[in-house]
C-alpha cells in the first residue's frame, strides 16, 4: 500500500510516498521498519504505544488503535500532529 | 531510608575503597606538580569542544594556542541534542543523544569525529511491560559516559525518566540495566514523572572509577547520589550529610536532588557534588557528605547547575552559581555571571569573572555544559541558555565568549581527538 512519510521522517525514506504492506497497522508499521530501519521507534514507544506527537490517517479517517486492520488498496498517512505552534 | 540489604554492601563497598585507596596511593596519586611538568612536556595539541544544544550540535576545533576556533555545524540541525560526548579510547567516535519535539528519542554514532553519522541499531528502550503491567518509555536519553578504558565500546546512558543503559558494542545496541531500572526499591525512589525537574526526571553524573569497571555512581534528579561496585547489579543510596528542600525529610531518598556529581581523576577517592542543596565533597571510604558551599559568599549562594574537577588537582573545583531563591529563577544571580573557584577542597571560594558580563546577564549555566581540558594551565569552557560558548586559557583567570546566538546550550564537552 501507499505510505505517505512526514517531512520529519524522510531522512529515512529519502522519499515523501513509499510502499509497504501488512494486515495491520502494527504489521505495516513492521514492515516498514524493516525496510528503513529505526523509523518505527521514532513513531512508536518500546510499550508499543503511538508516540504523543504522531497520528496515523487510513484512507483519511485517523486511526488510533495499532491492530487496526489494512487492505493492499488503503492509503496510510503518517502525520506529525499540529503542535508545539 | 535504609534499603533491608544496605549494611552487607556497605561493608563490601568499605571493604573495596579501602582497597583501591590503597591501589591508588601506591599507583596513581602523582603528585600535583609532577602531573603538571608531565602536561607541560606534553606538544600541545588542537582543542575539540564539543556544543549540544536544544537544536542542533556544533563541533568548536581550536588551534594548539587554543585562541582561534573554527566552527563546524549544526549538525542534526532542528534536533534536541541532550549530550555530545567522544570516547576517549579511540579519540574517533562520537555518540550524541537527540531527539526532535516531535519524533522519538535515539542516539547517533560517528566514527569519523562527525564527518558522517549512523543511528545506533537499537537506542535506550525499557523492557516491554507484561501484560496488565504499565510500561515505562524512554522520553530522551539525557546523559552519556564512556565505559572503563579496560573495557572498549563500553557505554553507559542514563535517560528520563529515569533510567541506566549499557552498551558493549561502542553505542549501536544498548541494553537496560536491571539491576538499577527494576529494583523494585529503586522505582519506588525514582517517582513519577511529576518527580523530576521541570523538563523531566533526569539520571545524569554516570560516573566510572578509573581503578575498577565494576565500580560505578549516578546521580538522579530527584532521586539522590548511588554506587555499585558490582558493575551495575545491584546499588545502594550515598546521601549522608546532604540536606533536601525545607520541610522534607532527608531519610527519604527521594527527596534528594544531586544536580551534578564528579569523582576528581587525580584521587578517584573524591567526589564533589552541585546538589539542589548545596556544594558537597565525599572522601570515600566516608559515607558522608560535607557541605563545602556554606563558605560561599551570601549573596550569590551554593546553589547552581555543573561543577568541574581539575584533572591533576582534587583540591581544585570550579562552580558556576545561579539563582536559587524564592521561585528559582535559574538565571545568573543579579544578573551577573561569575564562577567560583577553590584551591583548598572547598574551604575558601574566590569569584572569577573577568571578561563576562558586568550585568544584565541573566542565563546559566546547565549541569554538563561546563567543563575543562587537560593542558597547563587548564582551559574551561561553558556554554549558556542565551546560546555563548565562552573559554579561558588560563583555569578562569580571564574568559572571552567565543561563539554567539547558538540555540540553549545544554551541554559542552572536551575532546582530545586522534588526528
Amino acid at each position: 500500500m501507499k505510505v505517505l512519510i512526514p517531512g520529519p521522517l524522510r531522512s529515512y525514506t529519502k522519499e515523501r510516498e513509499v510502499e509497504a504492506s501488512g494486515a495491520t497497522l502494527a504489521a505495516v508499521l513492521a514492515d516498514l521498519d524493516h525496510r528503513y530501519p529505526g523509523l518505527r521507534f521514532r513513531m512508536i514507544d518500546e510499550q508499543d504505544k503511538m508516540r504523543p506527537h504522531i497520528r496515523f490517517f487510513v484512507n483519511g479517517e485517523q486511526a488510533v488503535d495499532m491492530t487496526r486492520p489494512l487492505r493492499p488498496g488503503d492509503a496510510l498517512y503518517i502525520v506529525q500532529a499540529l503542535s508545539g505552534g | 531510608m535504609a534499603r533491608s540489604t544496605d549494611k552487607p554492601a556497605a561493608r563490601t563497598i568499605r571493604a573495596r575503597t579501602t582497597r583501591a585507596r590503597t591501589i591508588q596511593a601506591r599507583t596513581t596519586r602523582a603528585p600535583a606538580a609532577r602531573a603538571r611538568r608531565a602536561a607541560r612536556s606534553r606538544p600541545a595539541r588542537g582543542a575539540l569542544v564539543l556544543v549540544a544544544t536544544r537544536k542542533g550540535a556544533w563541533l568548536y576545533h581550536g588551534d594548539a594556542a587554543r585562541r582561534n576556533w573554527r566552527a563546524d555545524g549544526p549538525h542534526f540541525l532542528g534536533h534536541i541534542i541532550s549530550h555530545l560526548v567522544l570516547d576517549p579510547r579511540d579519540g574517533r567516535t562520537l555518540l550524541a543523544a537527540a531527539k526532535t519535539g516531535h519524533l522519538g528519542p535515539t542516539v547517533f554514532r560517528s566514527t569519523d569525529l562527525g564527518r558522517s553519522w549512523k543511528e545506533a541499531a537499537r537506542p535506550p528502550a525499557f523492557a516491554k511491560a507484561s501484560d496488565g503491567e504499565t510500561g515505562r518509555a524512554v522520553d530522551h536519553t539525557f546523559w552519556l559516559t564512556p565505559g572503563h578504558a579496560s573495557e572498549p565500546g563500553t557505554w553507559y546512558a542514563g535517560t528520563s525518566p529515569h533510567g541506566l543503559f549499557r552498551s558493549e558494542d561502542g553505542g549501536v545496541t544498548w541494553q537496560p540495566v536491571a539491576g538499577l531500572n527494576d529494583d523494585p526499591q529503586y522505582r519506588t525512589w525514582m517517582g513519577g514523572p511529576q518527580d523530576g525537574t521541570p523538563d523531566g526526571p533526569k539520571l545524569h553524573s554516570i560516573v566510572v572509577d578509573p581503578r575498577d569497571p565494576a565500580h560505578l555512581y549516578l546521580g538522579m534528579s530527584s532521586g539522590g547520589v548511588h554506587e555499585s561496585v558490582d558493575g551495575g547489579r545491584s546499588w545502594a543510596p550515598i546521601v549522608q550529610g546532604l540536606e533536601v528542600v525545607d520541610g522534607f525529610d532527608p531519610a527519604n531518598i527521594s527527596f534528594h536532588d544531586p544536580h551534578c556529581v564528579r569523582l576528581c581523576p587525580s584521587d578517584p577517592d573524591r567526589l564533589y557534588q552541585q546538589n539542589h542543596c548545596g556544594i558537597y565533597r565525599l572522601d570515600r571510604p566516608s559515607q558522608t557528605w560535607t557541605r563545602i558551599g556554606r563558605s560561599m559568599p551570601k549573596r550569590v549562594g551554593d546553589i547552581g547547575f555543573p561543577m568541574v574537577v581539575h584533572p591533576r588537582d582534587a583540591d581544585t573545583v570550579w562552580v558556576f552559581p545561579m539563582d536559587g531563591t524564592d521561585v528559582w529563577p535559574r538565571t545568573s544571580p543579579q544578573g551577573v555571571p561569575g564562577i567560583y573557584v577553590t584551591r583548598n577542597g572547598g574551604k575558601r571560594w574566590q569569584r572569577l569573572d573577568s571578561g563576562l558580563p558586568e550585568g544584565q546577564a541573566w542565563w546559566t549555566v546547565k549541569r554538563q555544559a561546563m567543563t575543562a581540558d587537560a593542558q597547563d594551565p587548564v582551559g574551561l569552557y561553558f556554554g549558556t541558555t542565551s546560546g555563548e560558548l565562552w573559554t579561558s586559557r588560563d583555569e578562569g583567570a580571564r574568559w572571552a565568549c567565543i561563539a554567539r546566538h547558538l540555540p540553549e546550550i545544554y551541554a559542552v564537552e572536551m575532546a582530545e581527538p586522534d588526528r
